[in-house]
């Protein structure tokens, strides 16, 4: 398989062109989000198998994920998470305009409605663990 | 021809909705999980006995939410990671990218399920 050349000059990008700009880094590392928010996948995935195994395998799981080593990466996953959950805020009135009446929803209602979203499925989830 | 399938039109917008869905899940429901089973249980600012867990963990609705949660996340990370791969780091093989990434997140989701329903 042989692409044709391009007729235009390219000027070549470097890999690193994103250190640049705070704008730009801010951009790369939302988007490098992705990783940790799988990686807490996997954590809620093993944590969900070790209290199917039992109450020993539910203690063993707890005292790896206080191991030093476990907290310090789940402390950058979840600070990668709380910049995934801003960024994605702000970003969804940019998405999509809500219209009300004819009117478009403010921006700012649309973020705020959803940090109150946020807080609402929080407090379900602190209420339904620790009941 | 797994990758064509995967970046073929057909489903691509299924894609960029389950991408959307999942970023939705991940803003709203990820903090307060990781927060909760990374650092307030582990280090013992709050306590949920075993069986509490289990009883949550074992109701079909919970497994329902949680299955939908983590396969919509999973899709959301892959296909953000595979544009970061295209954009950040410049790679070529889109392909081949394409087929990693969703391929990890299809093996996530099928362990997703035999995890939340063998419990």
């Amino acid at each position: 398989m042989s692409t044709p050349l391009p007729r235009t000059y390219v000027r070549p990008v470097s890999t690193w062109w994103w250190v640049r700009k705070r704008s730009y880094f801010v951009f790369v590392m939302r988007e490098l989000s992705s990783i940790f928010v799988a990686w807490l996948v996997v954590y809620l995935l093993l944590l969900v198998r070790a209290v199917g195994r039992g109450g020993a395998a539910y203690q063993d799981f707890l005292d790896w994920a206080a191991s030093p080593g476990m907290l310090v990466l789940n402390l950058v996953a979840l600070g990668f998470v709380v910049l995934h959950t801003v960024t994605w805020f702000a970003l969804t009135p940019q998405a999509m305009a809500l219209r009300a009446g004819g009117r478009v929803v403010p921006p700012a209602l649309v973020v705020a409605s959803q940090y109150v979203g946020l807080a609402v499925v929080s407090a379900f989830v602190y209420w339904l663990v620790t009941r | 021809m797994t990758t064509r399938t995967v970046t073929g039109r057909r489903v691509e917008p299924l894609v960029w909705l389950m991408f959307s869905g999942g970023g939705v899940v991940a803003a709203v429901l990820l903090p307060s999980l990781a927060l909760l089973f990374a650092f307030a249980l582990p280090l013992g600012w709050v306590s949920a006995d075993h069986a509490q867990l289990a009883a949550v963990l074992g109701h079909p609705l919970t497994a329902l939410v949680l299955l939908g949660s983590f396969v919509l996340m999973l899709v959301h990370s892959a296909h953000r990671f595979r544009y970061t791969l295209y954009d950040g780091l410049q790679l070529k093989m889109k392909g081949t990218i394409a087929g990693v990434c969703y391929g990890a997140a299809l093996i996530g989701s099928l362990a997703a399920v035999w995890i939340l329903f063998t419990v």
